[in-house]
């Protein structure tokens, strides 16, 4: 298994959405109020760009006129037909257990990163005077995408 | 008095099995059969206004898919059920046949007078039909075009165990799946009755949806298209989520097209069942469940290779029903009504146990 940092946290806000080269493949990581999710941005109907089809939530009616609008944003519509898949799931709606799309695990965690270097490598060349100077490295949280 | 030119009816090869006829026309030779039923002011109507019948013609007099040449009765019912008796009823051994009565009240425009007229015709029916042959079975003839009244011409017959349906004409004012209907599907489920869509109709707009046409011929095949429409209509408005237990037969309405209507609303329900979200399971799923056609005219080459085609798509051996369509003219010799090269059990399935699970026989 390998992990992926794909994103900074606050790059992809609640609602939003990142498409993230991962070892060749195109997956799109959704923010759905907190909670992170990944799919493969291909459609396994045609292969269209999944991930970029519009989110909306699961339509539901018993007979017409009685609707019902629940999780709203869950849903994604692949754009070139409009076969509605669950993102929290990869299932598509009309036909769950045989039509999916590839989904991956999704974490948020804190790391470090270094800190900047020094100039050097841009071209400049250290001067006569050195001031006193101290490591840096930044905490901050990533949303990481794990490969089986 | 019947004239009757060639081949007597003989028992085809295939007619040892339980036979059910689920298409078999009488005629309404006349209104003036209908008259002892007519209250007194709608007999004097009729004569005041000169009101001949219903302006359909969906079975033109000599058009050779009306009858066969040469076999014409003259007006009355004993000519007709005879004929029935001759060429469909006896030489097949027929359990039960069901007659599909074609007079078209549904394009009378006063509402009351359609009524009065289907009332009429029903016990018409009743007298001089079912109480005459207890093989036969009826359908009610209803002013679908005003639902109220035709539900209540259905609760008239709903304890009559031999109405076991209430037919349409394909061509109607808007689609069957309008919930204007409602009242006549309330009333079929009521009763557990059938509700057969039947070819023709005239009400007042034209025979397909892209306009008038100039002949015959294009009317009586562009019809498939009209029953695609009512087909598409009945499941995208969510008629059978409404009324889970309606069955609706289609008669003679052909069958090979049946298959690329499935395949098309299906395809079209992944990507746009948004708009129609009581539309739960792939809409072939419904047709499977609620819908059956009845074989004549059957729209394929005759031999029966294409029809086990048809039925292997259909991807259901329960959709077909045998109907002579008599007097109708589709085949020379009634060998020809069923065709062959089906297994034992399909041909029992066609012939006989479709039809007695459907219409409850
Ligand atoms: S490619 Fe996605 S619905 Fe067709």
């Amino acid at each position: 298994m390998a992990e992926h940092v794909v994103a900074t946290l606050g790059e992809i806000p609640p609602g939003g959405r990142k498409i993230a080269e991962v070892e060749g493949r195109s997956i799109g990581v959704f923010n759905l109020d907190g909670q992170f999710f990944a799919v493969l941005n291909r459609c396994p109907h045609q292969g269209g760009p999944l991930c970029l089809g519009q989110q909306s939530g699961l339509l539901q009616a018993r007979v017409p006129g009685e609707y019902s609008y629940t999780r709203v944003g869950e849903i994604v519509r692949c754009p070139w037909h409009g076969w509605e898949f669950d993102l929290k799931t990869g299932r598509s709606w009309f036909d769950p257990v045989r039509t999916r799309v590839r989904s991956y695990r999704v974490r948020v965690e804190m790391r470090e990163s270094e800190g900047g270097g020094c100039g050097e490598e841009a071209g400049h060349r250290p001067g006569p005077y050195r001031a006193e100077t101290f490591p840096v490295s930044v905490r901050q949280q990533y949303v990481v995408v794990e490969i089986p | 008095m019947v004239r009757e030119s060639g081949n007597e009816a003989q028992r085809p090869f295939w007619s040892g099995r339980p036979v059910i006829d689920c298409d078999l026309h009488n005629e309404v030779p006349s209104l003036e059969v209908l008259r002892p039923y007519l209250a007194d002011h709608w007999c004097d109507y009729i004569e005041e206004s000169a009101f001949r019948g219903p302006d359909a013609d969906d079975y033109p007099k000599g058009a050779p898919t009306t009858i066969r040449p040469g076999l014409e009765w003259e007006g009355e019912v004993e000519g007709q059920l005879a004929l029935m008796r001759r060429q469909v009823l006896d030489p097949l051994q027929v359990e039960f046949g069901v007659l599909d009565c074609a007079y078209r009240v549904q394009g009378v425009h006063d509402p009351e007078l359609a009524g009065a007229l289907a009332s009429a015709i029903n016990r018409w029916q009743a007298e001089h039909w079912l109480d005459r042959d207890p093989r036969l079975r009826a359908s009610i003839v209803a002013p679908t075009q005003s639902p109220v009244l035709a539900a209540r011409e259905i609760d008239r017959w709903g304890a009559d165990a031999r109405f076991v349906q209430a037919v349409m004409p394909v061509r109607s004012l808007i689609p069957y799946g309008n919930r204007i209907y409602d009242p006549i599907y309330e009333a079929a489920a009521r009763h557990d009755l059938v509700v057969g869509i039947q070819f023709g109709g005239s009400p007042g707009h034209p025979p397909t949806p892209s306009g008038w046409l100039s002949t015959y011929l294009e009317e009586y095949a562009a019809m498939a298209q009209v029953f695609q429409s009512q087909v598409t209509s009945l499941i995208v408005e969510g008629v059978f989520d409404r009324f889970p237990d309606l069955r609706v037969s289609l008669i003679e309405a052909g069958c090979t097209w049946m298959p690329s209507l499935m395949w098309r609303l299906d395809k079209e329900w992944r990507g746009l069942r948004r708009d129609i979200p009581w539309v739960k399971r792939p809409p072939s799923d419904y047709i499977r469940r609620h819908i059956r056609l009845t074989l004549q005219p059957v729209d394929a080459p005759p031999s029966g290779k294409q029809l086990l085609e048809v039925i292997g798509q259909l991807d259901s051996d329960e959709m077909l029903m045998f109907a002579t369509d008599h007097p109708h003219w589709h085949f020379d010799r009634l060998e020809e009504a069923f065709p062959a090269g089906l297994s034992d059990s399909l041909a029992r399935r066609v012939l006989a146990d479709n039809a007695r699970s459907f219409y409850r026989l």
